[in-house]
């Protein structure tokens, strides 16, 4: 057999089926089912259903993580109503408050393995592709469906292949790559697609950079994301070695193709209120910010951690700076190397690992009128809990290097 | 054949403005999901809107979070339909598990604006607007199934009904 994408392997093999074919429907069984903060929800559409144990409990992972400590005693509800739910059915991946963000805290637990299938009750878990797996994002109803029936329909997508080559300029990420591939082809640009990756770029990449252009792929419209995991993926995953990487063909079928020199991009910056508002950097120079946001699944890994900290050693920030790394093996990092104590003796304000003020829950909303620089993924309005609150997106040099001057500023001034 | 107001909106309308993810974990009744819909987008909708209303929108339509109350929230407040250039993925298999019907017609948005009021055939896949009919393509069987269901709840229920029986 040849001419498969990765998506069409990926989805055979999680359906029990020797082959299929881009625009087939299949019924897949995923390896893990993952939902977070909403998981009290969907335990009561499951009750609804009428379904009473869930059909796979190994394959559940629960994280707390999208508001995190409860900030009101509603969210604290939920959370318990979450951790009885855990005991009664038996899940065993189950990450309390303060764990951190669930697709960090997948990876690092080795839950989800090259050539495997993960659906997640969120968006963003197309971040999987970092790691060589398949993961696509369902609504709540479906993840009430897959703990009641252990399945659920899937339409093969069509992939589109982008191709990477050369290696990044310093202070440029793969944030920015991201960010030109957004504002380059909008965030229709792969919509319902498999999005591919290929280069030369990508295993020189180091790994904290590479979940970024998956994750940001959920703002493309990508069904899921891809890397081609390598020497690299497999060391990080010792001692686990029961998966099969899966690899497009050669002469797989692609519906589109786009290629970017990495080698010759320019740190890029989403304006508001949409993540495909992409401008190089030096168009955006001097805009004042109140406050910057160094946190999210996208870019609150050790890296991003290690990269702020390089820039602000031995400056104070002039506007509000918030700090959530991805989770407490990040924060435990950073603590153990002095980052987390740079970071705070510039000025930042640290918080518990989870998803923050990203959407609107708490830990740094900003006032009306007040202007964000975030390493987050998306910028839409209202999205940080205030309606008129702008929200820029940029890598984690461009935050740190903004939050010293309190205004947009270029990270390539700070680097020693 | 049915008629519906229009409601018409733009290109990658995201989930964020039709149901803002700060109340995600607080609001639960279908009043209080409903009086909240488009609140970031447009706050005339949730206190004039209908039952029967419709949405008309561009291209990519509910892109961003998974968060179902993007769907439901219209749903509460009356709307059974939602006519788009095109939808975010997860979005539409949203609206199909909550019963509510996505048809994708690129052209519509180009002749209707909010206010106007439309024949809807959904049997025969047809729209008439203005003197212009479009056409749209029927739903795969097994999709299709799931809406006559009335969505994926329903269709589960009564799979667990014929269990127990």
């Amino acid at each position: 057999m040849s001419g498969r994408t990765f998506a069409e392997k990926a989805l055979a093999r999680a359906a029990g089926v020797s082959d299929c074919r881009a625009g087939d429907i299949l019924d897949i069984t995923p390896d893990i089912m993952l939902s977070h903060d909403n998981s009290a929800a969907i335990r009561r559409i499951f009750e609804e259903i009428g379904a009473s144990r869930i059909v796979y409990p190994e394959r559940v992972a629960i994280t707390l993580d999208h508001a995190v400590p409860a900030p009101t005693t509603k969210h604290a509800q939920n959370h318990a109503e979450i951790r009885e739910w855990v005991r009664q059915q038996g899940i065993t991946h189950f990450f309390e408050v303060g764990r951190g963000i669930c697709h960090q805290v997948l990876s690092e637990e080795s839950l989800v393995l090259p050539g495997e299938t993960i659906l997640g009750a969120d968006s963003h878990t197309t971040h999987f592709g970092w790691l060589g797996a398949f993961g696509a994002g369902i609504g709540r109803t479906e993840m009430a469906a897959l703990w009641a029936t252990g399945e659920l329909w899937i339409r093969v997508p069509e992939a589109m292949r982008i191709t990477l080559t050369g290696s990044l300029p310093p202070a440029v990420t793969t944030k920015d790559i991201s960010l030109r591939i957004l504002g380059d082809l909008g965030v229709e640009g792969g919509i319902y697609r498999s999005v591919e990756f290929a280069g030369d770029t990508i295993s020189a990449l180091p790994l904290d950079e590479r979940p970024v252009i998956p994750n940001m792929m959920a703002e493309f419209g990508a069904k899921n994301a891809y890397l081609p995991p390598d020497q690299a993926i497999f060391d990080y995953l010792q001692p686990r070695h029961d998966y099969v990487p899966l690899y497009p063909d050669p002469d797989a079928e692609y519906a589109a193709e786009y290629r970017l020199d990495a080698g010759q991009l320019e740190p890029q910056i989403a304006l508001p209120d949409r993540p495909d508002n992409v401008v190089p950097l030096s168009q955006v120079i001097g805009q004042p910010v109140q406050q910057a946001f160094l946190g999210t699944c996208t870019n609150a890994r050790f890296d991003d951690l290690k990269i702020a900290a390089e820039i602000l050693r031995g400056h104070k920030v002039r506007c509000r700076l918030i700090v959530i790394p991805a989770s407490s093996q990040v924060f435990l990092k950073a603590l153990h190397t002095g980052i987390i104590e740079t970071l705070v003796e510039a000025g930042a304000a640290v918080g518990t690992p989870g998803c923050g003020p990203c959407m609107g829950n708490h830990m740094g909303i900003p006032a009306p009128a007040e202007i964000t620089i975030s390493t987050a993924n998306r910028n839409f309005r209202g999205r940080m809990g205030t309606q008129d609150a702008p929200i820029y997106l940029a890598s984690p040099y461009v935050v740190a290097a903004s939050a010293i001057r309190g205004r947009i500023t270029d990270p390539r001034e700070y680097l020693s | 054949m049915s008629t519906h107001r229009c409601w018409v909106y733009g290109d990658s309308v995201n989930t964020d403005v039709i149901f803002p993810g700060r109340y995600t974990y607080t609001l639960t009744t279908p009043e209080d999901i409903a009086a909240r819909a488009l609140e970031d987008l447009d706050p005339t909708f949730a206190a004039n809107v209908q039952p029967g209303d419709v949405i008309v929108a561009g291209n990519n339509w509910g892109c961003g979070s998974s968060r179902e109350q993007a769907v439901t929230t219209l749903k509460y407040a009356g709307v059974q339909v939602i006519i788009a250039a095109s939808f975010s993925r997860i979005y539409f298999r949203n609206c199909v598990n909550q019963g509510v019907l996505p048809i994708v017609c690129p052209a519509l948005r180009d002749v209707v604006t909010t206010g106007d009021v439309i024949e809807l055939d959904r049997e025969a896949g047809r729209i008439i607007a203005r003197e212009h009919e479009f056409t749209f393509p029927c739903l795969s069987p097994s999709v299709q199934a799931i809406l006559d269901a009335g969505g994926l709840v329903p269709m589960l229920q009564q799979r667990f009904k014929e269990q127990l029986s």
